[in-house]
């Protein structure tokens, strides 16, 4: 019955991000044929709109749009005449993925690991450390990290590809330099979250059971103290989609994030509305299964449609 | 006979941002084997802090052990290496803790905390573990074993908390069980229930226990002998009979008719012990009680008393035991115990 109801609200809210940027597209003065109205005959351009049926009424293109997208049917690109947007997204995405899946694996591995690491040696060298690390982390954005890792790794010691995508050795840098800001975060989180969990009672039982530190931290620390990183995964993962445009364009990965970046200035609309509804559906599953998550994590918590049970 | 747990002249201190917290002073005492011990006193008093040094739970820093010794069992368990000490905790002696609704771990089945010591202690596998824990909570008194197994702690009531907790306590058979309030936080049905358990268990098991509490029914019930603390120090100590019957020191006095009278024919104000404890970032050189002690003498807040031994295993540490100090009237007179008290101070 959850399960049910939070598809539907899915539906909805990739609906509302739809139509908003549908209207918020249209808002922008111009359209995919302005600078073609200078240098081609004026019935010309009025066949190009006709045949991307920009001619109709803005009420009409937004039925013909939903409709579209209710068939999972992105439409053409404008650009690229031969090419549907769910050709360029099935194009992009492989990159993207990969590159963004590895950043939050690493992130969440190296994170939580120096989250545990700072919190169980909480005031002392090795914590101030990871901290240190984390905020330096937190502070030096993606696109400055990425030319030093190139500058370093690539140019000077020669150890990696400068760009481009192939073998694992190019998604290295990409992936350290998308990585290191949400590694930066978790590791915060994790650490405070830790601190909090390791003074409760129950290690105190845990510890007065004669257990090792290991196993108390492992099975009695970490599961609870996890449960605030995992509610943070969101919005990173956000975080990680919209860095990839920076990054992908750095390190000159054909992902999707170049497509995205270059629709806007070409006001190519299927392609624009294409990306940001695939997005943000990418964004709403990952929200609902991070949900479905705290249930596995915290049997506390209940999955009810109301707070009544 | 050696003592199954001795301790002697236990000093902790808490280092903190306003100083060193003496939260213990000079604590001595034993427990011997299949004896109930008592702790009482108040909040603050060095309870808590005492017995979690015997399991080496207090963190340190901040906390400092001073000095002093814990004998269990022949070893000095101050000296032990953390890994030798994991080796006692848990199997040799088990603990119990005030709150059972933060004691268990709320991401783990119950079962699965009980079988954890075993596990650990006894090299059981794990099937013969979770056999044994079902035995044990069965043994607790929880109805439906195999099922509450595979429960989390939140599907249990406070009091079926509670004897999870001593079956994870119990579980390894110790020699010793240190309970650390362990009725405080349930209601009082449910505090008979568990205190009625761990009487029952203790009767079977022959195991020594240190029992924490404020309740001094509970000490009149249970324990063969009893410690009153007070600002981080043991103010008296003696058998359960002694203590109530020819109480040495003021503040087990106050102790003493705080006690609401239920039975009595009228209503009553309750008594309580006027004043706070005492700073223990600078505890006074003199008795800690005196600045709140009706009968405090010159002497009191000058010098601290030594323990004067009163009778067989009868300390009390005040200077109105002394042969020098004056006869005081002092107004302790329980109902019930009348005629014994005013009996034995002719």
């Amino acid at each position: 019955m959850y399960i049910v109801k939070r598809f539907l609200t899915m539906l909805l809210t990739i609906w509302v991000i739809a139509s908003l940027t549908f209207l918020i597209m249209k808002m922008i003065p111009g359209d995919p044929f302005a600078s073609d109205a200078d240098v081609l005959p004026e019935e010309v351009v009025e066949n190009l709109r006709a045949k991307y049926n920009l001619d109709e009424p803005i009420p009409v293109q937004y039925i013909m749009y939903i409709k579209d997208l209710a068939m999972l049917d992105l439409g053409p690109s404008i650009q690229s005449e031969t090419r549907t947007v769910n050709d360029i997204i099935a194009d992009g995405i492989p990159a993207s993925a990969t590159l963004g899946l590895q950043a939050i694996v690493v992130a969440l591995v190296f994170g939580l690991f120096l989250g545990i690491i700072a919190a169980l040696n909480h005031n002392r060298l090795l914590d101030y450390g990871a901290m240190l690390f984390a905020i330096i982390g937190i502070s030096v954005p993606s696109f400055i990290l990425a030319p030093l890792l190139i500058n370093f790794l690539a140019v000077k010691w020669g150890v990696l590809p400068v760009a481009s995508w192939g073998t694992w050795q190019h998604s290295v840098m990409p992936t350290l330099a998308l990585a290191t800001t949400p590694l930066a975060v978790i590791a915060r989180f994790m650490r405070s979250s830790m601190l909090e969990v390791m003074s409760q009672n129950y290690i105190k039982t845990a510890d007065a059971k004669g257990l090792s530190s290991f196993k108390i931290v492992v099975s009695h620390g970490i599961r609870n103290a996890i449960l605030p990183v995992v509610s943070f995964i969101g919005p990173l993962f956000v975080s990680l989609i919209t860095g990839t445009f920076v990054i992908e364009k750095i390190f000159a990965v054909p992902g999707i994030g170049k497509y995205f970046v270059d629709s806007i200035f070409n006001r190519d609309y299927p392609v624009i509305m294409g990306t940001t509804v695939f997005f943000s559906a990418i964004l709403v599953i990952t929200l609902f299964l991070i949900d479905i998550s705290y249930r596995l994590i915290d049997p506390r918590i209940k999955l009810t449609s109301k707070g009544d049970s | 006979m050696d003592h199954l747990l001795e301790v002697n002249n236990l000093e902790v201190n808490f280092k903190t941002y306003g100083g060193e917290v003496k939260a213990v002073r000079d604590v001595s005492f034993h427990v011997d084997k299949g004896e109930v011990v008592a702790i009482v006193g108040e909040s603050g008093s060095g309870k808590s802090v005492t017995v979690q040094t015997i399991m080496g739970l207090i963190p340190t820093p901040p906390g400092i052990i001073k000095g002093g010794t814990i004998q269990f069992q022949g070893q000095d368990l101050l000296s032990l290496s953390k890994k030798e000490l994991r080796k006692v905790k848990g199997s040799k002696i088990g603990m119990i803790f005030q709150d059972p609704m933060t004691s268990l771990n709320p991401t783990m089945v119950v079962g699965k905390q009980i079988a954890e010591g075993l596990i650990t202690h006894q090299n059981l596998s794990k099937q013969a573990a979770k056999a044994r824990a079902i035995e044990l909570i069965k043994q607790v008194g929880i109805p439906n074993p195999e099922e509450r197994y595979g429960q989390y702690p939140h599907e249990f009531s406070g009091g079926m908390r509670q004897r999870a907790m001593i079956a994870i306590a119990l579980a390894c058979n110790p020699e010793l069980l240190i309970a650390d309030e362990p009725t405080t936080a349930l209601d009082v049905t449910i505090q008979a229930q568990v205190l009625e358990l761990m009487k029952d268990l203790q009767e079977q098991t022959n195991t020594a226990i240190i029992l924490i509490t404020h309740d001094l029914g509970v000490v009149a019930e249970t324990a063969q002998r009893v410690i009153v603390m007070y600002g981080g120090m043991m103010v008296e100590s003696g058998t359960v009979l002694e203590l109530f019957e020819n109480p040495k020191h003021p503040y087990t006095w106050g102790l003493l008719n705080s006690i609401p009278d239920v039975d009595g024919p009228e209503k009553k104000q309750l008594v309580p012990i006027e004043g706070s404890p005492p700073d223990l970032f600078s505890p006074p050189k003199g008795c800690p009680f005196a600045p709140r002690c009706k009968f405090a003498m010159d002497i009191c807040v000058e010098e601290m008393p030594g323990a004067y031994e009163i009778g067989e295993g009868h300390h009390a540490k005040c200077w109105l035991n002394d042969e020098r100090a004056p006869e005081v009237d002092h107004a302790f007179a329980p109902k019930k115990k009348e005629a014994v008290a005013v009996g034995s101070e002719a």
